[in-house]
């Protein structure tokens, strides 16, 4: 089961409410796609610098492995606080701890309100259905 | 989709499969450069039962191959394979194979989803022609061992048969695990000394497990298409749909080895087109490489300054160079090695440098 604690988006973004901000990352879903369980596919990503301002939805940047490029999505509005670069140089935290090391931005959120995006149980059952 | 008689091997040794060109198949069965470096190191295994399988007989087999494709057939000496380009009259092809020249046959080799299309065009222009095209896709299968441990291993399995003296894109017949008659040929996609062995669809599984059995002791492994892809870039061999296709001609494409124009040969479909080509080309294939971080990927835009000059054909990380790799078309004038230009990834840039292909060659320079 994946953490009760955050919400999660249809391109597979997770997003957690942490006191005046919030952080910003990809599921284990995400990672698995890509790099089809090998975590030294995974090559490149690229993550925006602070300062930027995302709507909700919007691109903030790329991931990809040796195969496919992804888009990363902001799965809610803000203005990015600060961009995890340690990623960008071990890109293997996404597959050993998407959910806590691997985080992405933190942003300072437009709106703390998370609605829209699913919680874990509807994740859960959204990913199921992608599973043909 | 379709599925090679392998599939559900494929699948118990937890391979990745997706779908290419209409068939399921494996693109990894563990990290995809891991794979790409055991090639490299020492030999990988292939299952390549995709792939288009066509004998062609009869009293006019050379005449007629020799107006269907690109290379001058009737000139090929028995036992030798070249590489072929089927075109349209246009001068841009359907497809690409090799032809194995035999005494009184030949046998095609073509892309697993071009297939259809290559036997209709074949069929379509067979009338006048007395010969037979005998479609074995379905009824066959076809392994690759390739890396430079691969005479030591398959050696192992083949009696009748001196592997040493199959020369480079060469053919002979010899007793593989027990079948007799077994074509084996000097070719791959890898760049490196390796084997195709074709098998009827019944036996390729044993065929297969003996290869990995005795390889194991020579750290042979199975190998995916997504490996098979980096390495084919590394070898500067082109992949239909990436560096040519029905609008790529051969010419620009750097593959004139493919292509005659002898009076011999006779006339035949693209030719005219293509000599118009080979007289005035717009653009040339080259290879890039990058030490960004990015890799370079299909369609994406290059630029010499702030002129687009040219796009990617393929793009990979590139174990042997350390670096990322591309096949490109450029316009005339920016092909020479060392020219220094730009990736573009969303309008973000990224340097780049020509450099000549194959990027990484054992079988040529």
């Amino acid at each position: 089961m994946r953490p009760n604690d955050r919400k999660y988006s249809e391109s597979h973004e997770w997003v957690k409410i942490d006191g005046e901000t919030a952080l910003i990352g990809i599921t284990d879903f995400a990672v698995q796609e890509l790099s089809n369980g090998n975590e030294s596919d995974l090559v490149y990503c690229d993550l925006p610098e602070p300062g930027r301002v995302l709507t909700a939805g919007e691109t903030f940047g790329e991931i990809e492995s040796v195969k496919a490029v992804s888009d990363l999505n902001a799965p809610i509005a803000g203005e990015v606080v600060e961009s995890n670069v340690a990623i960008e140089e071990h890109l293997e935290v996404l597959s050993k701890d998407p959910w806590g090391a691997g985080w992405m931005l933190r942003i300072k959120p437009e709106r703390k309100s998370l609605e829209g995006l699913m919680d874990a149980a509807a994740y859960e059952k959204f990913c199921a259905s992608l599973k043909h | 989709m379709k599925h090679t008689v392998l599939h559900d091997v494929h699948a118990r040794l937890g391979a990745k499969l997706i779908e290419f060109g209409g068939w399921h198949m494996p693109v990894q069965y563990g990290p995809i450069l891991d794979e790409a470096k055991c090639v490299r190191t020492s030999a990988g295994l292939f299952d390549l039962g995709h792939m288009g399988r066509i004998h062609v007989r009869g009293k006019d087999t050379l005449r007629f191959l020799d107006r269907v494709c690109t290379n001058f057939v009737a000139k090929i000496p028995t036992g030798a394979i070249r590489y072929s380009l089927f075109c349209k009259p246009d001068g841009n092809p359907i497809d690409d194979l090799l032809v194995y020249r035999e005494a009184d046959s030949v046998y095609l080799v073509v892309n697993a989803s071009n297939t259809p299309v290559d036997l209709a065009w074949l069929r379509e222009h067979q009338r006048g022609f007395d010969v037979v095209l005998d479609d074995q896709s379905d009824r066959t299968g076809m392994l690759a061992l390739q890396g430079q441990r691969s005479t030591e291993v398959l050696r192992q399995l083949v009696t009748d048969c001196d592997l040493t003296q199959i020369g480079y894109y060469k053919f002979g017949f010899g007793t593989v695990c027990g079948l007799r008659d077994t074509r084996i040929s000097r070719t791959g996609y890898t760049g490196e000394l390796g084997y195709e062995i074709y098998l009827d669809n019944q036996h390729v599984e044993r065929v297969w497990n003996a290869i990995l059995e005795v390889g194991r002791a020579h750290d042979v492994r199975p190998i995916g298409l997504g490996a098979r892809d980096v390495l084919r870039l590394e070898a500067g061999m082109p992949l239909y749909g990436h560096e040519i296709d029905a609008q790529h001609n051969p010419i620009e494409a750097g593959l004139d080895f493919g292509v005659s124009f002898r009076p011999e040969k006779g006339d035949w479909i693209g030719r005219e087109a293509l000599l118009a080509v080979q007289a005035s080309p717009h653009k040339r294939l080259v290879g890039i490489t990058s030490e960004g971080p990015r890799v370079p990927r299909q369609g994406q835009r290059l630029f010499a300054g702030e002129s687009d000059i040219g796009y990617v054909c393929s793009g990979a990380p590139s174990p042997a160079l350390g670096l990322n790799i591309a096949s490109a078309y450029v316009a005339l004038g920016y092909e020479r090695p060392g020219t220094a230009l730009d990736v573009d990834f969303k309008g973000k840039r990224q340097a780049c440098v020509v450099r000549e292909m194959p990027f990484f060659s054992r079988t040529r320079k």
